[in-house]
């Protein structure tokens, strides 16, 4: 059953009258929104709209439902925008999904990810309690961060209602220089090398076998000789990326629009001391894969059976998150998480606290 | 509540010097940076493993009786303040960087490190840890995880929350967890994030796992002077509409400006009615062009001084003057207590002017120095504790701030943390059931609410101000 509140209290009425719940919008992770035929699919999408924006503030107010797509543009206009680069948003991703999923693009790799410019929340809790939590000004100490529990809770600890979200100047131009290296061991070389350099590209992706991109944002007339300078310090054979060819790249990257319908989305978070591991053991099984947000996630396209992938996770120590399944997969997975679970205590405490009859994990 | 168990217990897991119960041992640890609040605990001990923390907790468990876990004691809000049927578990010998490790960007760290010994580890490497609240010399990583501490760099590099990776706690309940990772993305929720800003509650931060950034390339400060504090705000407006995005934008009025010259000849002009600090990093290249667009910018913003610093020293001699301010206002009065309130940046003037009609309504000296890219104000509030009634005077204005504060859409505490001072304020703040469900979260961690109890929220018996 699928259910559409238009209002909060109907979100509210909906999960008291429930026992098993799934909350869902865009669904454009569609893995994520996987619930047992019981559950009651409550689509917020209707919850949609900016309630508050004052670009004076670099702040703004939304309901869950609301685009991405449509927050880019009203930031775009007052040339502001999300520095953490949420991603899907072609595919309708909405705000209240990309929190709920703690989803980022590569952006995030200069001023950080979405739990970072998560200001406040509103959410509708296990008991059908409408909960505040946070604030709308961009510093608050003021009581404890439940709306981080609801970063990448999948829907599993609460409704979420309406965000409030910091962001920054829309810096004026970008650049990107292409840096090609012949092993993999090569580019992550490099890729140590200016994470400890006093440069400061705003994203920088590696694209096995060996590619290294590195995006520069700024003022437009200083990026040429930021770009020579960056070029000189990688000193081997460089490409320069500029206007739409540039944007594209990033674009696709962001949307993972590189991802093969028939293979499986997988987000792996890593660090660079684990990269070379982790992809010796993709490289076997001939996965496509890229490696973003300057070495701190593993996007992965998994051909084979997810059982495989979970064996190798847990051996490698890594936890993953099943984002989109395979097209035509034949067993769906309600389960989207993969490989080791950090905190599950806490988690457990937070859970009984915020869902305490589990009407949001219900056979799942 | 069997405390005297709990005592014996503890007098078996710690040698004498280590268990603290005498009135002279104790004294040192009855209140922190908020001197107004005092309690003398039933003892202190001061552990110097892992496992002598997680040990006193279980015995706290067992036994029920309250602990505060404590780091260097400059809390402002009484956040440290021992409970008078419990311990105190003083940290600052758990004090081992554990890693550094240059390749992820990470330090592992036990929580009574201080804050500046991080970066000063991390600095063979190129490398820092960015939050830098003013108390950095002092204050531990424990303390900064429990209050999410800030700085003047937040606006640009967000606050502790925002640097910590990965934790490993000990529960109320004696349990031990670790969360997170050491990677910058996650899997399930931020538990972290939340764990971060629980202000002692959720137990005692026994790992902290911390981002560093690397060292930026250049540096150029700024310090504007003005002739109005509204100017001085405005200017801070234009510079976040110019499409600059400053590691720190910090304005100090004019009683601070004269507190922090007489304490540390930091050079500031002391005609002006406000000074702006603004601070912009980075590649060189990209920093000049920034500091250009700056200075046009401030060129209209009605200062009628500009001064770039010219070296290294004169840049940590501005940024000397600015983070002494708290400690400087004792020469220019006896007592004074800070807030911490913040308001949405636009309504910046109007809070100012209102706190200074407030501060003449009361009879009472304000002195502001605030984080102004974020709106997160710090009105020093003077008084003279022995005059009768000062104390009230003061605590009442400070209430009318932090209720102006809420009435603009901003919050009670930006970085100093709720503690005991602003327990009263939280409900202002927030609704009943946002109240309610942090208190359910409370008691699934803490069932016995053992750990910092009467912090945050109110208990029943409360400790009385004395001074
Ligand atoms: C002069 C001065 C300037 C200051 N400037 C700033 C500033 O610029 N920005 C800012 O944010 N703050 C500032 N502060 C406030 C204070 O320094 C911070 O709140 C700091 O984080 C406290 O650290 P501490 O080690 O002194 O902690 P304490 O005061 O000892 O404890 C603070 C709280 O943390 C809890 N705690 C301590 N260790 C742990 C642990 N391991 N696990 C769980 N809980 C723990 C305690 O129970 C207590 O509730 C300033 C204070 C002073 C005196």
């Amino acid at each position: 059953m699928i259910l559409k509140p238009t209002t909060p209290e109907e979100v509210s009425d909906i999960v008291r009258a429930h026992r098993a719940l799934r909350p869902v919008a865009g669904r454009s992770k569609p893995a994520l929104s996987m619930a047992c035929a019981e559950a009651t699919m409550v689509d917020v999408s209707a919850l949609s709209g900016v309630i508050e924006y004052q670009p004076e503030e670099c702040t703004f107010t939304a309901l869950a439902g609301t685009p991405v797509s449509e927050i880019d543009r009203s930031l775009a206009q007052q040339r502001q925008y999300l520095p953490f680069d949420p991603p899907f948003s072609v595919r309708g991703a909405t705000l209240g999904g990309t929190v709920a999923s703690g989803l980022s693009g590569p952006l995030r790799y200069r001023y950080g990810g979405v739990r970072d410019f998560l200001l406040g929340a509103r959410f509708v809790d296990g008991e059908g309690q409408i909960v505040r939590s946070g604030g709308k000004v961009v510093k608050n100490a003021a009581g404890f961060y439940l709306h981080h529990l609801l970063i990448g809770s999948l829907g599993r600890l609460g409704v979420l209602l309406d965000l409030t979200f910091k962001v920054f100047p829309l810096p004026e131009a970008m650049t990107t220089v292409v840096a090609s290296y012949p092993t993999l061991a090569e580019a992550l070389a490099a890729l140590d090398g200016l994470r400890r350099s006093s440069f400061e590209p705003a994203a920088i992706d590696v694209l096995p076998p060996g590619t290294l991109y590195t995006r520069l944002a700024g003022i437009a007339e200083t990026l040429p000789k930021r770009a020579e300078a960056l070029e000189r310090y990688l000193n081997v054979d460089t490409e320069r990326l500029n206007g739409l060819e540039e944007e594209t790249f990033w674009r696709d990257a962001r949307q993972l629009a590189w991802v093969a319908p028939d293979a499986a989305l997988v987000k792996i978070p890593v660090t660079p001391a684990r990269m070379t591991a982790l992809d010796e053991a993709l490289a076997t099984d001939g996965v496509a894969r890229r490696y973003s947000g300057g070495g701190e996630v593993a996007w992965i396209a998994w051909p084979g059976p997810l059982a495989t992938l979970d064996t190798l996770l847990d051996t490698l120590q890594l936890s993953g998150l099943l984002v989109i399944d395979a097209a035509g997969a034949t067993r769906p997975r309600l389960d989207p998480r993969m490989g080791v679970r950090p905190g599950e205590p806490f988690l457990a405490r937070a859970r009984q606290a915020l869902d305490p009859n589990g009407r949001f994990t219900a056979r799942s | 509540m069997d405390t005297s168990a709990l005592l014996a217990s503890l007098a078996r897991l710690y040698p004498p010097a280590r268990l603290l119960t005498r009135p002279g041992g104790l004294l040192p640890y009855e209140s922190d940076g908020l001197t107004v609040f005092r309690a003398r605990p039933r003892a202190v001990v001061l552990p110097e493993s892992q496992d002598e923390v997680i040990e006193t907790v279980r015995l706290c468990h067992g036994t029920g009786v309250p602990f505060v876990a404590r780091g260097s004691g400059t809390s402002l809000s009484g956040g440290a303040v021992p409970h008078t049927e419990g311990i105190v578990i003083a940290l600052n010998r758990l004090n081992r960087i554990i890693e550094l490790d240059p390749v992820d960007r990470v330090a592992v760290v036990e929580p009574g490190v201080i804050n500046v010994d991080v970066s000063n580890a991390a600095a063979s490497c190129g490398l820092y840890y960015a939050p830098d609240p003013s108390s950095q010399p002092v204050c531990t990583i424990g303390g900064n995880v429990a209050f999410n501490s800030g700085g003047a760099h937040c606006f640009k590099y967000g606050m502790t929350l925002n640097h910590v990776l990965g934790l490993k706690a000990v529960l109320p309940t004696g349990d031990v967890v670790a969360m997170g990772g050491r990677s910058l993305e996650l899997v399930g929720p931020d538990l972290v994030g939340a764990y971060v800003g629980s202000e002692g509650l959720f137990g005692i931060a026994l790992e902290i796992t911390l981002r560093l950034l690397p060292r930026p390339e250049c540096y150029r400060t700024v310090l504007a002077a003005y002739r109005s504090l509204e100017a001085a705000g405005d200017a801070v407006s234009h510079i976040v509409a110019s499409g600059l995005l400053p590691g720190a934008m910090e304005i100090m009025d004019q009683l601070a400006i004269e507190a922090a010259e007489a304490a540390v000849h930091a050079g500031y002009p002391m005609d002006a009615a406000a000074i702006l600090i603004v601070e912009l990093e980075g590649e060189t290249i990209a920093v000049d062009a920034d500091l250009a667009r700056l200075m046009q910018v401030l060129s209209t913003s009605g200062a009628y001084e500009t001064r770039i610093a010219q070296s290294a020293d004169e840049r940590m001699l501005i940024w000397k003057g600015r983070k002494s301010t708290f400690s400087a206002i004792g020469r220019l009065s006896p007592d004074f207590i800070v807030q911490d309130g913040v308001v949405p940046r636009s309504r910046l003037g109007e809070a100012l002017a209102e706190i200074e009609r407030l501060g003449r309504e009361y009879g009472l000296r304000v002195a502001n120095v605030f984080h102004a890219g974020d709106g997160n104000l710090h009105p020093l509030i003077m008084f003279d504790g022995r005059e009768p009634g000062a104390l009230e005077r003061a605590e009442s204005l400070a209430g009318d701030i932090l209720r102006l504060c809420i009435a603009l859409g901003g919050s009670i505490t930006g970085e100093h943390g709720v503690g005991m001072e602003k327990r009263q304020f939280l409900p202002e703040m927030y609704g009943e059931a946002d109240i309610a469900c942090m208190q359910r979260l409370r008691r699934a961690i803490d069932p016995q609410e053992i750990a910092n109890r009467g912090k945050m929220f109110a208990e029943a018996i409360v400790a009385s101000p004395v001074l």
